[in-house]
C-alpha cells in the first residue's frame, strides 16, 4: 500500500519533530515547571517524572503492539480468513491485572505526594512569614498583616523560609500559581484556603492566575521576589515607611496635586491618605462582621500606591514598570515609559480593567510619572 | 393524475400534495428513526464546522504574542462557545444521529419505540443550538467558559459590589440552552432505553447485542442520572442572577464550590458520554475490517458497564486545586484510578481483534486504527492528571486542553468520521471516494498532533488555559505557533471531507446492500433501508447474525455458546 508507506515516513518525521522540541526548548522557559526552585514544586514535579516514565513504557509497548500488528496482519493477495477468536479469558484477566497494579503503583506515589504538599505538611516555624493574597480582577495584592504592609503586584519572600499564603478574594474565582515555587491552590471566595512553599534560590519567579477570571484573566500575572533575609527586612523597613512628600514646587509635587485631584477614588498613597489599606483582608470581606461592602475608603478598588516606584509591574503584569525610560524630561517619555503609556490610555493596554481616567495631557502625564516613580 | 374523491370541490381534477407529502415536509413531519438519525447528524455537522470555526479563530489569536486578531471580550465569547458547540451541538447531536439511525437496524427493530418523542428530540435540540448561537447575533454570547462557573456568570449584585460579572445576557443563554438541549436528550436517552430493552429482534438477548448497541445504552442512562444535575446547577445559577437567590453568593451564605461539585457531577459522567458510543463504533469496525470477530465482548460490554458506574464517582478529580481535604483528594485519586482499568482493559481488546486478523484499510478502518492510537495518548495524559500532587502543576493549563482534545478529537471526533465513512453507504447508498477519505484521514491525523501534541509542552511549561493573548518573553511562541498551524491542517482536512461528501452525493458510486461484508442486522437490508428496515424480521442465533447467514457453515452460533 503506497500511501501507506509514503505515510509512514511522514509519521517519523512528525515524531523526530516533536520529540525534538521537547528537549530544544527545555530550557527557555521561566514559567517551566520542570525548572523547580523549592520543596513544593520539586515534590510535584518529581511525580511528573514517574507517571512520564510510566506513560512512556505503556505507549512504547501499546503502540508498539498496535502498529506491528498493523503491517504483520495487513491484508496481502491471496491470504485466507483468518481464524474466528472470540476471546481468550487468561489474556484477558492478565491485562486488567497488569494495569489495576501499575495504576495502584502510581497511585501510591500519587497519595504520598498529596501528604508532602498539603496544608498540614506545612513546616511552620517563628521565621514563617504569611502573606495574604487577594485576587482582584485583575491584578493579585499582597498584604502583610504583621507588618502591615499592602502592596501589588509582587511578592517579596526571603529566601530559605516557609511562606505561609492565606488566599482571599471577594469577587470572582482565582487561582495562585507559581510554577517554579508551587502548584496552584484556587482563591475562592468564602474559603480561607491556604497555601505554603519555600524558595531555595534568590531570584524572581512568575506567578500567574490559573483560574478563568473574567476578561483580562490573561493579564493577571505577578512576580515572586526572593531576596536574602537582609534584602527582605530592608524592603519590609522600606515599605513600612509614608510616601516622602515631594520638594514643593517640582515636578513630582504636580503629579502629587493631581494625583489628589484623580486618583483617590481608587487609589491610595500612605502619607497622603492614611486611612486606605489597614487590612484589606478584613475589611473587604463582606462575609466578616465589620465589613463594609461599599466602603471605598478601606477597601479601595485599586492598589496601594504607596511605593509604586519601588516595583517592578504595572497593573497584573501587563507591562513592566521600566523606570529607566522614565525620566520625565525626557521628549521620548510617551514612547519608552510604560507608565506613561499605561497612564495616557489603560483601557487600550488592557481591555476592559476598571481604571476609567479621562484622557490626560502629556504634561500631566508627566507630572503623575514624576511623582510615582519617585515613591521609592 | 386526475383522481376525485367523495367530497372533493376542486375543478383542476390533481390533488394538491399535502404538506407532508412534500420534499420538505416529509423531512420537518417524520417521526422514521432513519430520517431523524440523518438530521441529527447533519446537524451535528454543522455545528462541527461552526466549533471548528471557532477553534480557527481561537488559534488564529493564540498564533503569535500580543495577538490582535479580537479584543478579549469576544476572544472569551468564542472560545466559551467552541467548548458549548462541540459538546453539546456537536458531540452528542452526532452520536444520537449514528444512535437512532443505526440502533434500531441493529437490532432488528421497524423504528424506535417512541417515534414522535424521537421527532421532539431533534427539533428541542435544533432550535436549542440555534438559540445558543443567536446570541453572536447580540454580541453577547456566553463569555464565562463552558464549564459557567459561580460567581463569575453570576449578575454583579450576585458576585460582590460592583465586580466584573456577567450581567448581560450571556450566561442566559448559555443556561437556557443548555436546559433545552438537555430535554432533548432526556427524551432521546429514555427512547433508546426502551428500544433496546424491549424492541430486540427475537433471538437476540441482551448479550447478543451489538457492541454499540451495549455502548448507547450505558450513554444513555449516563445522560438520564447525570444531566438532572447539570440542570438543577443551570436553574439555580438563573434564580440566583434574576430571582434574589443565593445559592453561590458566599456573602449571603451561599457556596461557589456548590456550582462546580454540581456541575462536575453532570461533566464528569458527560466526557463519558461523549466516548461511550465512540467505543461502540470503534467496536464494530474493527472486527468487520480485520475479518474477525470482536475479541473479548464480554470484557468490552462489562468494562462499558463499569466506566458508567465508576463516572460517577470521579467528578472531584476536576477540583483538586480548590482546596479539598487531603482524604477527599485521595478518595478521588483513587476511584480516577479505578476508571483507568475498565478503560485500559478495552483498549488491549481492540488490539487484540486485529491481532491475528486480515486487516483492509479502508477509510473506516483507517479512523478506527487513528483511533486507538490517538485515544491510548489521551488515556494517559488523563492518567497523569490523576497523579494529584502534578495535577497542582498543571491544571487549568495547557496540558488539560491536550488531554480533552486528545480524548474528545484523537477519540470521538476520529470515532464519528470512522462511522460516518464506515455507514454512509447505509445512509445514502453510494461509496465515498475512498483516496480523498485517506488525505482526510491522514490530513486529520498529522493536524491533530501538531496541534494538541505541543500544547503538553505549553502548559508544561507554565501556560495558563483561556487567555486570549501572552507574553513573548516566556518561551511559549513557537509551540503556539506551531499549534496553529495544526489547527488549519485539521481545517484543510474538513474542507477535503466535505468535499469528498459533495462529489460523493453527485457523482458518487452506487453501493451494494453490504459493501463492506459486514456482520450485522444493519447491513441485511438495502441500502439506505425502506421505512420498515426489514421485509421480515430477522431471527438471531449469534452476536453476528448476519455473518451467520452469509457463511452457514462457520456460523458462529455452531462453535461458540453465548
Amino acid at each position: 500500500m503506497p500511501v501507506f508507506r509514503r505515510t509512514k515516513r511522514w509519521l517519523v518525521l512528525l515524531t523526530i519533530l516533536l520529540m525534538s522540541s521537547i528537549f530544544l526548548t527545555a530550557c527557555n522557559e521561566p514559567a517551566s515547571i520542570l525548572n523547580t526552585q523549592g520543596p513544593v514544586a520539586s515534590d510535584e514535579t518529581y511525580l511528573f517524572w514517574v507517571i512520564l516514565v510510566v506513560a512512556s513504557i505503556v505507549f512504547v509497548v501499546v503502540e508498539g503492539i498496535l502498529l506491528f500488528a498493523i503491517f504483520r496482519y495487513r491484508e496481502r493477495p491471496g491470504m485466507p480468513n483468518p481464524r474466528q477468536i472470540h476471546g481468550n479469558m487468561k489474556l484477558e484477566l492478565a491485562w486488567t491485572a497488569v494495569p489495576t497494579v501499575v495504576l495502584f503503583i502510581v497511585l501510591f506515589f500519587t497519595i504520598r505526594g498529596v501528604l508532602q504538599v498539603a496544608p498540614e505538611a506545612e513546616p511552620a516555624s517563628a521565621n514563617t512569614v504569611e502573606v495574604t493574597a487577594v485576587g482582584h480582577q485583575w491584578w493579585w495584592e499582597f498584604h502583610y498583616d504583621k507588618y502591615n504592609i499592602t502592596t501589588a503586584d509582587s511578592l517579596h519572600v526571603p529566601v530559605g523560609t516557609d511562606i505561609h499564603v492565606n488566599l482571599f478574594s471577594n469577587n470572582v474565582i482565582h487561582s495562585f500559581w507559581v510554577p517554579q515555587l508551587t502548584g496552584k491552590t484556587d482563591v475562592i471566595p468564602g474559603h480561607n484556603n491556604t497555601k505554603w512553599f519555600i524558595a531555595n534560590k534568590v531570584g524572581t519567579y512568575i506567578g500567574e492566575c490559573a483560574e478563568y477570571c473574567g476578561t483580562q484573566h490573561a493579564n493577571m500575572r505577578f512576580n515572586v521576589i526572593v531576596e536574602t533575609p537582609d534584602q527582605f527586612q530592608t524592603w519590609i523597613s522600606a515599605q513600612q515607611k509614608a510616601a516622602v512628600a515631594p520638594a514643593p514646587g517640582s515636578l513630582a509635587a504636580q503629579g502629587q496635586a493631581l494625583f489628589k485631584q484623580q486618583c483617590t477614588t481608587c487609589h491610595g498613597i500612605i502619607g497622603v491618605d492614611a486611612t486606605k489599606y489597614v487590612n484589606t483582608a478584613v475589611v473587604c470581606n463582606d462575609a466578616l462582621p465589620g465589613s463594609s461592602p461599599n466602603n471605598t475608603t478601606n477597601c479601595p478598588l485599586g492598589p496601594n500606591l504607596t511605593h509604586f516606584g519601588s516595583r517592578d509591574l504595572i497593573a497584573g503584569g501587563v507591562l513592566t514598570n521600566n523606570k529607566d525610560q522614565c525620566n520625565p524630561n525626557s521628549p521620548d517619555l510617551m514612547q519608552t515609559c510604560n507608565l506613561a503609556k499605561w497612564l495616557q490610555d489603560p483601557q487600550a493596554v488592557k481591555p476592559g480593567n476598571d481604571m476609567a481616567i479621562g484622557q490626560l495631557s502629556n504634561d500631566q502625564i508627566k507630572s503623575l510619572v514624576a511623582y510615582l516613580e519617585s515613591l521609592q | 393524475m386526475a383522481t376525485r374523491t367523495v367530497g372533493e370541490t376542486t375543478t383542476i381534477g390533481v390533488r394538491r400534495k399535502s404538506f407532508s407529502e412534500t420534499y420538505i415536509g416529509e423531512w420537518i413531519t417524520t417521526v422514521d428513526h432513519k430520517k431523524i438519525g440523518l438530521m441529527y447528524l447533519i446537524t451535528g455537522i454543522f455545528f462541527f464546522l461552526v466549533g471548528g470555526m471557532e477553534a480557527l479563530l481561537i488559534r488564529t489569536q493564540l498564533a503569535l504574542p500580543d495577538g490582535k486578531v479580537m479584543d478579549p471580550e469576544t476572544y472569551n465569547q468564542i472560545f466559551t462557545m467552541h467548548g458549548t458547540t462541540m459538546i453539546f451541538l456537536f458531540v452528542i447531536p452526532t452520536l444520537a444521529g449514528f444512535g437512532n439511525y443505526i440502533v434500531p437496524l441493529m437490532i432488528g427493530a421497524r423504528d424506535m419505540a417512541f417515534p414522535r418523542l424521537n421527532a421532539f428530540g431533534y427539533w428541542l435540540l435544533l432550535f436549542g443550538g440555534i438559540f445558543m448561537q443567536s446570541s453572536f447575533i447580540f454580541h453577547a454570547a456566553p463569555n464565562g467558559g463552558w464549564f459557567m462557573y459561580a460567581p463569575l456568570n453570576e449578575t454583579a449584585a450576585g458576585c460582590g459590589h460592583g465586580f466584573q460579572c456577567t450581567p448581560g445576557m450571556n450566561a442566559d443563554f448559555w443556561i437556557l440552552g443548555t436546559t433545552l438541549l438537555g430535554i432533548s436528550s432526556i427524551a432521546g436517552s429514555l427512547n433508546f432505553v426502551v428500544t433496546i430493552f424491549k424492541l430486540r429482534a427475537p433471538g437476540m438477548s441482551i448479550n447478543r447485542m451489538p457492541l454499540f448497541s451495549w455502548m448507547i445504552l450505558v450513554m444513555s442512562f449516563l445522560l438520564l442520572f447525570a444531566l438532572p444535575s447539570l440542570t438543577v446547577a443551570s436553574i439555580l445559577l438563573l434564580l440566583d442572577r434574576h430571582m434574589g437567590t443565593h445559592f453561590y453568593q458566599y456573602a449571603q451564605g451561599g457556596d461557589p464550590l456548590l456550582w462546580q461539585h454540581l456541575f462536575w457531577s453532570f461533566g464528569h459522567p458527560e466526557v463519558y458520554i461523549l466516548i461511550l458510543p465512540a467505543f461502540g463504533m470503534i467496536s464494530e469496525i474493527l472486527p468487520v475490517f480485520s475479518r474477525k470477530p470482536i475479541f473479548g465482548y464480554t470484557f468490552i460490554a462489562w468494562s462499558g458497564v463499569a466506566i458508567g458506574f465508576l463516572s460517577f464517582t470521579v467528578w472531584a478529580h476536576h477540583m483538586f486545586a480548590v482546596g479539598l481535604p487531603s482524604i477527599a483528594q485521595a478518595f478521588f485519586a483513587t476511584s480516577t484510578t479505578l476508571i483507568a482499568i475498565p478503560t485500559a482493559v478495552k483498549i488491549f481488546n481492540w488490539i487484540w481483534t486485529v491481532v491475528g486478523g486480515k486487516i483492509s484499510f479502508r477509510a473506516p478502518m483507517l479512523f478506527a486504527l487513528g483511533f486507538i492510537a490517538m485515544f491510548l495518548i489521551g488515556g494517559l495524559n488523563g492518567a497523569a492528571l490523576a497523579v494529584v500532587p502534578f495535577d497542582y502543576q498543571i491544571t487549568d493549563s495547557y496540558f488539560v486542553v491536550a488531554h480533552i482534545h486528545y480524548v474528545l478529537f484523537g477519540g470521538t471526533a476520529l470515532a464519528v468520521f470512522a462511522g460516518l465513512y464506515y455507514w454512509f453507504p447505509k445512509f445514502t447508498g453510494k461509496m465515498m471516494n475512498e483516496k480523498l477519505a485517506k488525505w482526510h484521514f491522514w490530513l486529520t491525523f498529522i493536524g491533530l498532533n501538531l496541534t494538541f501534541f505541543p500544547m503538553h509542552l505549553l502548559g508544561i511549561f507554565g501556560m495558563p488555559r483561556r487567555v486570549y493573548t501572552y507574553p513573548a518573553n516566556l518561551g511559549w511562541n513557537d509551540l503556539n505557533l506551531m499549534a496553529s498551524i495544526g489547527a488549519f491542517v485539521i481545517g484543510i482536512s474538513v474542507v477535503v471531507f466535505l468535499i469528498n461528501f459533495v462529489i460523493t452525493m453527485k457523482y458518487g458510486e452506487k453501493a451494494s446492500d453490504d459493501p463492506w461484508d459486514a456482520f450485522t442486522l444493519e447491513w441485511d437490508t438495502t441500502s439506505p433501508p425502506k421505512p420498515y428496515n426489514f421485509l421480515e424480521i430477522p431471527i438471531v442465533r449469534s452476536r453476528r447474525p448476519f455473518y451467520d447467514k452469509k457463511y452457514p457453515e462457520t456460523a458462529d452460533w455452531k462453535s461458540v455458546v453465548h
